[in-house]
């Protein structure tokens, strides 16, 4: 770690300008995109004039975050065939953003995710409960972006100290605000667009640079990762990391149904679908976000097991975390540390890296304040009566907000796993949301007190367990390693929280005085298969 | 964002109740929710084979390539095989109905009765 830190260090001025041209370009574009962004439809929708393959690209910029890129490639780098399995889940989830919940989304809703789940219920209570959860989920992935944001930067810069840290989380932060409060939507979806591109073709030539130095072939590839690693065969089994135990295995069980089901209930991946002017729109935006993300969870397949077969295990384990795996490899692949061309690739990937959690960040703070002022302030507070300049300016007063509580949260949780983090928001967005998103769109008994219910019992249940998880407490990487509250024994509350959140929807509408209204049901299904006067 | 006339609920009802609406949902849920259930079900078989049956899953197949990592690279031709799949079917079997419906609609309804919110509602609450 050191070893890259003084490599990089000599190199601070070629990675930060680098970093520079990114945050100009896209400061420029979203002072452009700013300046026709005139009604909420501008600022919540980016005027839903995308196209399918824009948004595609915009909609992967959104997810491939920080934890896809360095995340993944490290956990592979480190724990062989056990970090593939993320990447499997990841891509496996849009199915069911496909099927179920991408179209229907699009049909029936404006802004938020609350539109489609108030649609047919009494709008605060469901509204207020949607709104809750949306924050929630985002703040938790807010968080990991901006710890993952801190780390790497104080890393790379070779600035170690915590004073540095925290002010380029503060910088992050605050640039973040900025591309949302000016930019809007369509100022955000272009900075995503630009990162994936960045992304794909980085990523791209760091697979196309390995797979050269391993003849094209995949079992050599294999072979010299496993001989690299230390663990043999083993490495490339399943078990390396998760098969010590029952607990263990319980726990990537959890993992991985949390993951399948987390993304067709992530507001900020939800909204993406109101920014293309119809159905079919959305449909080919998912399309081409599961081509995109695809082929780029293959090449981390290619990233990790490169790491581990060049980089080297002494190196890879400086990182316990395993997020320099990409950097280091990147530093190898150009001629390895002390050249030229390894510091220039590290440079150009470190950028890339930097990009994706800056428009990771924008993407976030733009769906929870939306949500806070679609769905909390203007139905909630002011009941309807808001109008649209009033909802608009709150909005941006909300991003504020929230960009100031995300950065004080990251200065104080600086240590918390930024991967745990993110499985954590995939964990409450399944519990939470997605079984009111689907109750709503295929039962026709569900109903207001059932919405509610599944909301709320799906979110205080998935953060609930996780306060009492070895996450918070109990050993020496929790966030209170002090103290031991960690009862409950899995990392991930999935396994518990999703099936509690699809049991209180049923059990919320069948306790409930109030029955569901027919015609609003009938409206809501013709609306959601037919388009008929979609926004 | 006046509140919409008291008919729009019931021409939603009477779309909702024609043979060509029940088709287009028929089409759409069989389609959707099997296909669902079966990935669903293949994805959870591939976690729990990695949790449970390491053995079989570190079979070697060719060279280093090992029986995990094939079915590993099947979830993702499986991912892109129904996305296609279902891309193909949507444009086919459903957009045509849908398109059908849309245009029967919007000759029958007066444009802004169509064209209301929830959020007029609740003003109207």
């Amino acid at each position: 770690m050191t070893q890259l830190a003084t490599s990089a260090g000599d190199h601070r001025t070629l990675i930060m300008s680098l970093f520079g041209v990114f945050v100009l370009a896209t400061l420029g574009i979203t002072l452009w995109a700013g300046r026709s962004t005139r009604d909420a439809a501008d600022f919540y929708a980016g005027g839903r004039g995308f196209t399918g393959f824009q948004n595609g690209l915009a909609i992967s910029g959104d997810y491939m975050s920080a934890a896809s890129f360095l995340g993944i490639t490290g956990a592979i780098a480190l724990s062989g065939y056990d970090g593939f399995l993320y990447s499997i889940g990841f891509l496996v989830a849009w199915l069911v953003a496909l099927l179920l919940v991408a179209e229907p989304l699009r049909n029936s809703g404006r802004y938020t995710m609350a539109d489609v789940l108030a649609f047919r219920m009494r709008q605060r209570p469901v509204r207020t409960a949607a709104g809750i959860s949306t924050i929630v989920v985002s703040i938790f992935y807010l968080l990991a972006q901006m710890v993952g944001a801190g780390s790497l930067v104080a890393l790379l810069l070779g600035a170690q100290s915590d004073a540095a840290k925290r002010w380029t989380i503060v910088a992050v932060g605050a640039l973040m605000v900025l591309y949302v409060v000016i930019g809007g939507m369509k100022g955000t979806t272009w900075v995503q667009i630009i990162k994936a591109v960045l992304l794909i073709a980085g990523a791209g030539l760091m697979t196309v640079l390995v797979l050269a130095k391993f003849h094209f072939n995949l079992s050599e590839l294999l072979g010299s990762a496993a001989k690299a690693s230390g663990s043999g065969d083993k490495f490339l089994q399943p078990g390396l990391k998760y098969g010590t135990n029952g607990t263990t295995k319980l726990n990537f069980l959890s993992l991985g149904i949390a993951l399948v089901l987390g993304t067709a209930a992530l507001p900020h991946i939800l909204v993406r679908f109101y920014t293309v002017p119809t159905a079919r729109t959305a449909r080919k935006s998912v399309l081409w976000s599961i081509g995109i993300i695809g082929v780029f969870y293959l090449m981390t397949l290619a990233l990790g097991f490169g790491a581990a077969a060049l980089v080297g295990r002494t190196a890879l384990a400086a990182d316990k975390s395993g997020n320099t795996a990409a950097p280091l490899l990147a530093e190898h692949l150009g001629g390895g540390a002390g050249t030229t061309g390894g510091a220039v690739l590290l440079a150009v990937i470190s950028a890339v890296a930097f990009a994706t959690i800056l428009a990771v960040v924008a993407g976030l703070t733009l769906a929870s304040s939306s949500s806070f002022a679609h769905d909390l302030y203007a139905n909630v507070i002011r009941r309807g009566k808001a109008t649209e300049k009033e909802e608009v300016a709150s909005a941006k007063l909300a991003a504020v907000a929230i960009g100031a509580v995300a950065i004080l949260l990251s200065i104080f949780a600086d240590k918390l796993n930024a991967a745990a983090l993110v499985a954590l928001a995939f964990a409450v967005a399944a519990s939470a949301n997605l079984p009111t998103l689907l109750y709503s769109l295929f039962w026709k008994r569900f109903n207001t007190t059932g919405a509610v219910a599944s909301t709320y019992a799906g979110l205080i249940t998935s953060v609930g367990l996780v306060v009492f998880s070895p996450v918070v407490s109990g050993n020496a990487k929790a966030l209170v390693p002090g103290a031991s509250f960690d009862w409950f024994p899995l990392e991930n509350p999935g396994l518990i929280s999703i099936p509690v959140g699809f049991l209180a929807g049923v059990i919320g509408t069948y306790l409930a005085r109030e029955k569901a209204d027919p015609a609003k049901y009938a409206e809501l299904e013709v609306r959601s298969l037919t388009g008929l006067g979609a926004h | 964002m006046a509140p919409p006339p008291e008919t729009v609920p019931e021409s939603f009802q009477r779309i909702e109740e024609s043979a060509e609406f029940r088709q287009l949902r028929s089409s759409f849920r069989n389609f959707a929710f099997p296909v669902t259930a079966g990935f669903v079900l293949w994805y959870l078989l591939y976690v729990l084979l990695s949790c449970y049956a390491p053995g079989f899953m570190s079979t070697k197949v060719a060279g280093n390539v090992n029986v995990a990592l094939v079915l590993g690279l099947l979830q993702f031709v499986s991912t892109f095989a129904i996305a296609a799949w279902y891309a193909r079917f949507a444009d086919r079997q459903l957009d045509p109905r849908a398109a059908v419906i849309r245009g029967r609609a919007d000759a029958t309804l007066p444009a802004q009765s169509v064209d209301h919110t929830a959020v007029a509602e609740e003003a109207a609450e």
